[in-house]
């Protein structure tokens, strides 16, 4: 049976208790859409159709045998998810976008993958991205760029272009990414649905491909702020393997919340449709009780080059592995961006330029942090744009990396200081693009976004929407 | 303004182990004195009394017992299953040493 499937995980999730449907009719809606759309969006790079198919039949029978009572067990069961293709699968291609891993098979599996496994979830697709998350449109696959589903003339922003666009294209109903600058907070935006990019250190790295390691956060899509939440109930904790995590979870009770405006996001760049969008969703806010504040952060305007050292830096010496020998192709195949930031990182790095800009990056982003710190102790979370415009046009930034770089300009704070912050799409621009804001909090609050990320949901009666394709 | 010359380009590629033909050199010339020329603004930010910041999480020394875990263990053939060309169980690489003339 093919239908267009529910959006939401408790709708699944009912239509599946009920036998509205099964978990194999789940799979042949989505192959379906993917077989039908998917030739012009480009927003995966290799199906997983046997391995689903088994995996939709076994989430049947669980039904089936326990009722309501395997959704206890399996909390996200019969959840179709479609990884980034940074996330390695065993036994399933992965690529980071890349020909040099054109014809790469794990043989293992990354800790969130298992993760989502053993949650019951069935896992369809490897989605597309900028290859090795390099970029923020899409663009720089190896595989071609990934269209945007409300307007195939724009990008769908990038790193997570695929996974941001086979959330808004109803491929799956939820997918994973990677956050190292925005990656997933820009295409949710740019593609109008929910990011969230987690605290540095919460959820397990492991498995996925490295970019930086310092700024690199495994995050993920879904189409409400609740279905986030519930999918970080998964994702989060210690797996042994990844040394930078730590179990911790900050709940704030409190009768009264404020929020700060970071008066820097505000500046000359920002697009006014994305500006006027934000204070629409601030006054929302408001109306639920939700105090703001106008605050400074002077540093803002440093962050994203503090971002274009470190990042480059560290990539440098994440992708020296990739020596042809052990797995991959030859360092010639690598692609522009990737070869641009190997360079660009190993000049930084370089002796008689280290101090000059390595450290001094290593130093102003100490700054970056401390004045973070020094807003929370003021307001309880930071309200923002995601990005200085909306959607832009397939080709508009290719020939001038810089300008394509300034893309993450508001999305810096949160990775160079570790705190989590979460994409949500509010109202559309004139030319019928998404528009949306952000929300960051202290490291380890995720509590506070989803809170606030639910008031607002309810607030506006939001019902999420397919594009017609 | 930074502008970097096209020798220094070729020692950037040839630390990072990456061959460039000329047409790629002009080019990441281009590109790579805008970005560096960007991002020297930092120059700017007074920092003499400033400790670096390598990670975020205020972890130190995270350690696990040095014990084997059979769970996170590849067999020699996953090991090997990545690779085109092995010998006797071993990945195969170019030699780097060469015998006296």
């Amino acid at each position: 049976m093919k239908f267009n499937p529910p959006l939401t995980i408790e709708e699944t999730q009912k239509g599946l208790l009920k036998k509205d449907f099964s978990a194999v009719d789940l799979v042949d809606s989505y192959l379906d859409r993917i077989k039908k759309y998917d030739k012009n969006l480009n927003a995966i790079i290799t199906l997983a159709e046997d391995s689903a198919y088994e995996k939709a039949k076994k989430v049947d029978r669980l039904i089936s045998d326990y009722k309501e009572n395997a959704f206890k067990d399996y909390p996200l069961l019969g959840v179709v998810v479609i990884h980034k293709d940074m996330f390695l699968t065993k036994g399933i291609r992965t690529t980071a976008a890349s020909n040099v891993l054109k014809d790469y098979i794990p043989s293992y599996s990354a800790t969130t993958v298992k993760k989502f496994d053993a949650a019951g979830c069935i896992t369809l697709a490897k989605a597309n991205c900028d290859a090795w998350a390099h970029g923020s449109s899409g663009e720089n696959s190896d595989f071609g760029p990934t269209k945007n589903p409300w307007n195939e003339n724009f990008v769908a922003g990038g790193s997570s272009s695929g996974s941001a666009a086979s959330l808004a294209a109803n491929y799956c109903l939820i997918a994973t990414g990677t956050d190292t600058c925005g990656s997933v907070r820009v295409p949710a935006n740019f593609c109008g649905v929910v990011g969230l990019k987690p605290t540095y250190g919460s959820v397990s790295r492991y498995g996925v491909i490295a970019m930086a390691s310092s700024l690199d956060s495994v995050g993920h899509f879904s189409r409400t702020v609740e279905d986030s939440r519930k999918i970080f109930e998964v994702t989060k904790g210690e797996d042994g393997l990844d040394a930078t995590l730590k179990n911790s979870n900050i709940i704030l009770d409190k009768s009264k919340i404020t929020v700060g405006i970071p008066k820097e996001f505000f500046v000359k760049g920002l697009d006014k449709d994305v500006e006027k969008g934000v204070f629409a969703a601030i006054n929302l806010l408001k109306k639920k009780g939700i105090n703001f504040k106008e605050v400074s952060l002077p540093h803002t305007k440093y962050g994203i080059s503090v971002y274009y050292i470190i990042q480059p830096a560290e990539v440098s010496s994440n992708l020296g592995r990739y020596d042809g020998i052990r797995f991959g192709d030859e360092r010639e195949v690598f692609g522009d961006e990737a070869k641009r930031r190997i360079m660009l990182g190993t000049y930084v790095l370089s002796a008689g330029y280290y101090d000059a800009y390595y450290n001094q990056a290593m130093k102003v982003r100490s700054i970056i942090i401390k004045e973070v710190d020094n807003v929370f102790k003021d307001v309880d979370a930071l309200i923002a744009p995601v990005a200085p415009t909306n959607a832009f046009k397939l080709g508009e930034k290719t020939n001038n990396p810089l300008s394509m770089y300034l893309t993450d300009i508001y999305a810096a704070t949160a990775n160079l200081t570790g705190i989590p912050s979460i994409a949500i799409p509010y109202g559309f621009s004139k030319n019928r693009l998404p528009l949306g804001f952000q929300i960051m909090a202290p490291k380890f609050s995720e509590d506070m976004l989803v809170s606030l990320g639910k008031m607002f949901q309810q607030e506006i009666s939001w019902k999420p929407e397919v594009p017609n394709i | 303004m930074t502008d970097l010359t096209n020798k220094d380009i070729s020692h950037i590629a040839d630390l990072a182990k990456l061959n460039l033909n000329s047409h790629e050199i002009v080019k990441f010339k281009k590109q790579l004195s805008d970005i560096i020329g960007y991002v020297s603004h930092l120059k700017e930010v007074e920092t003499s009394n400033v400790e670096p910041t390598s990670q975020t999480t205020n972890l130190k020394d995270v350690t696990r017992d040095d014990a084997a875990n059979s769970q996170n263990s590849l067999t020699q053939d996953e090991a090997l299953s990545g690779t085109e060309e092995t010998h006797n169980g071993y990945f195969k690489v170019s030699a780097i040493l060469e015998k006296d003339k």
